[in-house]
């Protein structure tokens, strides 16, 4: 497949970017953290994505979707990470849907799938436990009855998990902390007696909560994809949502550049513009050529989740493991280049390195990708 | 049965009927390779016979206009020829500075009588030539040249060095930056000449490298005269015949930054270092350095393979590709640093058959120049802030 935008594409990339410029900038972001805003993004503006058809954009067409692909949500993560964003995208469209579609049976994508498309419901997954990424770890169990699975144990980094109608909870069936097989998915309602969830406000403003499950009682359908072979689904589904990141944060990373080129051009010291300057010209060169070479990664490892290529899982953890290192190194670029006002509260560039911390961890970091892109290539 | 399938059908009878098995086999490096040339002597006879028979059918330069000796095809079918010798393995038949950088320039600046007179003996390998930029004190700043040529009325009368000439000792002609005017700016009054290198007043000396090998020389003009026929383009306006060619000798050096197929290196560190019983590479640091070029690599490539699928779909040539020579370069060198401590004491020794004659180290040490030759690292971080970032001098 060419590597390259065709021209549908190209227009939804250009639409997506002039809607959020308009009605979601950075300063959006800003307003939702000041105010304390207790949903963490704006509905209405989730209102809007959804008339457009954003949540859908990954859904077959048969459960309500447009089924238009991971690069098309790609290419409006990309724009969603330039404008930071805050919306549903990730936890819901991005990793549900994908659990749901990949994983789901006939009923539970009937269920789930057209109201996520609408924009109506938020679901989350629920999977990480420890203070790293490790899914083959879950140590949360459940416990077959008579009436389906009791659920126990403890979740972190649940992403708007404060507001999430539905949890995609992933626990152990067998087998101990360590061990690929013995995992199983659930859906289990957040309002479920025994489920209690705790907003945390992370350093990017955006919402993630920790979640309890104590002696939660689903009942037998709610096991999503097969027992105790849950791992391969999952697998998929955190190939995509590293995907997603991945998108997310070249779009952060770019626009932290441009801004950053701006600021260099125009800020004068000695008498001249910072920008003529080979110090720090040959680090903005080097930072373009990485950025150049997330943005051919990107494209390349979503077209492969489009086209069920093989080497999804190698692409995936090599686009999020490079991406997780350039977006670093051009968000700490952007502070330093940007001296003492970049420090600054009032300036928008620290926005852009706290959301990339987050990015960069959730779903694996680059310690954790890199070592997997390591093992999935043979050694 | 399409055209271009029965296109595909005749190369492949073509290629089976004519490629020599010898040559059915790559390159042994630079050496190895066949130059042609006046002074050919090919370590194998059937490296001529190879080099004739696709000269034959102009697809030594399969690209070029028939009109002058090339083969004429499309984008298609350009692709079919080299997907079928890719599939028998025939290497390239000719390697030639006058295809990858003198025939491009040619093409677009030479005259008539220029392009009849010298592309058909590129073609056939008849004619080497080597590339006169570089001077002692014009490296990086190239347009400091100071290689004189004088108006004599019919000829130009050339005074000067040239250093790091490649080949210059086994080349036939020369394309030549002199100085013709020293009024101006320094790169005005540049222009572009072309001429024999058995002319009276030419003299070579290889140099020898850290690696041991000897591809560049040092060249000397002693009162060299040169028809005018010969100067390419206007006299005065070299300099952008210079940067024209420079962008297809950057190409041709960034390209040394793709590695091959077969086994990774990270394969072959996995069988030499050992594994843990997780089957990961035992040493972690070294693991963590194969997995990074490895992730790069793939991503230089990918980048690569943009940049050409957006140029086929007509969005032009996009600016990632000013990073090519800068990046291919650096990951070529990387790729070295690593084998060699993949390798470990086999890649130490220099001589002899145990050590393969020292390949492993004589190329590691030759990658170092990737990043000076053809415009240092330096100068090409400066040209994509520039003209790229737009960052002032």
């Amino acid at each position: 497949m060419a590597l390259v935008l065709n021209e549908e594409q190209q227009m939804l990339k250009d639409s997506a970017a002039g809607f959020l410029a308009e009605k979601a900038p950075v300063s959006a972001l800003r307003a939702l953290r000041d105010s304390e805003d207790a949903t963490g993004y704006s509905a209405d503006l989730w209102r809007e994505m959804a008339e457009m058809g954003w949540p859908g954009i990954a859904v077959p067409e048969e459960f309500g979707g447009i089924d238009y692909g991971y690069v098309g949500l790609g290419l409006i993560l990309e724009q969603a990470g330039r404008t930071l964003t805050a919306s549903p995208l990730q936890s819901t469209v991005l990793v549900a849907a994908t659990a749901i579609s990949h994983m789901g049976s006939q009923a539970q994508k009937e269920q789930w799938l057209p109201a996520i498309a609408a924009g109506e419901k938020v679901v989350s997954l629920a999977l990480q436990e420890g203070a790293h990424h490790a899914p083959e770890q879950t140590a949360a169990t459940a416990a077959a009855n008579d009436q389906g699975f009791v659920l126990n144990g403890e979740k972190v980094l649940v992403l708007d998990g404060h507001v999430a109608d539905c949890l995609i909870v992933v626990a152990r069936t067998a087998g101990e902390p360590g061990d690929e097989h013995g995992i199983s998915l659930f859906l289990v309602d957040s309002n479920a007696s025994g489920v209690s969830v705790a907003r945390r406000s992370m350093v990017d403003s955006r919402n993630a909560a920790a979640v309890s499950l104590k002696d939660v009682q689903v009942g037998a359908d709610a096991l999503l994809g097969d027992l105790n072979e849950g791992s391969g689904g999952l697998s998929y589904t955190l190939d995509i949502a590293n995907l997603g990141l991945a998108a997310e944060l070249l779009g952060l990373s770019q626009e932290a550049f441009e801004r950053t080129m701006e600021y260099l051009k125009e800020r004068k010291q000695f008498g001249v513009v910072i920008g003529s300057f080979q110090g720090l010209k040959h680090r903005a060169a080097e930072m373009f050529a990485e950025l150049e070479l997330c943005r051919s990664l990107v494209l390349k490892a979503l077209q492969s989740a489009d086209t069920g290529d093989e080497n999804l899982p190698a692409l995936a953890s090599a686009a999020k493991a490079k991406l997780s290192q350039v977006a670093q190194r051009v968000t700490n670029e952007a502070v330093q280049m940007h001296g003492g006002i970049g420090m600054t509260d009032e300036f928008d560039i620290g926005f852009f390195i706290k959301r990339a911390r987050v990015a960069q961890h959730t779903f694996g970091d680059y310690n954790y990708h890199l070592d997997r892109y390591a093992r999935l290539s043979g050694f | 049965m399409s055209e271009i399938e029965q296109f595909r059908e005749e190369t492949r009878e073509w290629l089976e009927a004519n490629c020599p098995a010898s040559m059915r086999t790559p390159a042994r490096g630079e050496e190895d390779a066949y130059w042609g040339g006046r002074n050919a002597n090919p370590a194998n006879p059937d490296q001529k016979v190879w080099c004739d028979a696709m000269a034959s059918r102009g697809w030594t330069a399969p690209h070029w206009p028939k009109e002058f000796g090339g083969g004429g095809l499309d984008k298609e079918q350009l692709k079919v020829l080299r997907q079928e010798m890719a599939r028998i393995g025939a290497r390239s038949p000719l390697e030639s500075f006058g295809i990858s950088m003198l025939g491009p320039a040619l093409l677009k600046f030479g005259n008539e009588e220029q392009k009849q007179e010298h592309l058909p003996k590129i073609v056939r390998g008849e004619i080497r030539w080597c590339q006169g930029y570089s001077e002692p004190n014009a490296g990086s700043d190239l347009a400091s040249l100071q290689t004189r040529a004088e108006d004599k009325g019919d000829h130009y009368l050339v005074n000067g060095q040239k250093i790091w000439t490649s080949y210059a000792d086994k080349a036939d002609w020369i394309f030549c930056l002199v100085r013709t005017d020293n009024s101006g700016t320094k790169h005005e009054g540049i222009s572009f000449l072309l001429f024999d290198m058995a002319s009276e007043g030419v003299t070579t000396r290889p140099i020898k490298l850290i690696s041991g090998s000897s591809p560049f020389c040092e060249t000397f003009f002693d009162n060299v005269e040169v028809p005018k026929a010969n100067l390419m383009g206007e006299e005065g306006k070299g300099w952008t015949i210079a940067k024209y060619l420079l962008t297809h000798e950057r190409e041709m050096i960034s390209g040394f930054g793709v590695s091959g197929s077969g086994r990774s290196l990270g394969q072959t560190a996995a069988e030499i270092v050992g594994t843990d019983a997780t089957g990961r590479l035992r040493d972690s640091a070294l693991r963590h350095d194969v997995a990074q070029f490895q992730l790069d690599s793939l991503a230089f490539g990918a980048t690569m393979q943009r940049v050409g699928d957006e140029a086929k779909a007509g969005q032009g040539l996009g600016a990632a590709s000013s990073i090519f020579k800068y990046y291919g370069c650096e990951l070529n060198k990387r790729r070295h640093e690593l084998n060699l401590a993949v390798q470990g004491e086999a890649a130490l020794g220099w001589d002899g058959e145990l050590y393969n004659n020292g390949a492993m180290p004589r190329a590691w040490l030759r990658s170092k120049g990737n990043s000076i030759e053809g415009g240092t690292l330096e100068v090409q971080l400066n040209i994509i802030a520039k003209r790229v970032l737009g960052l002032p001098d």
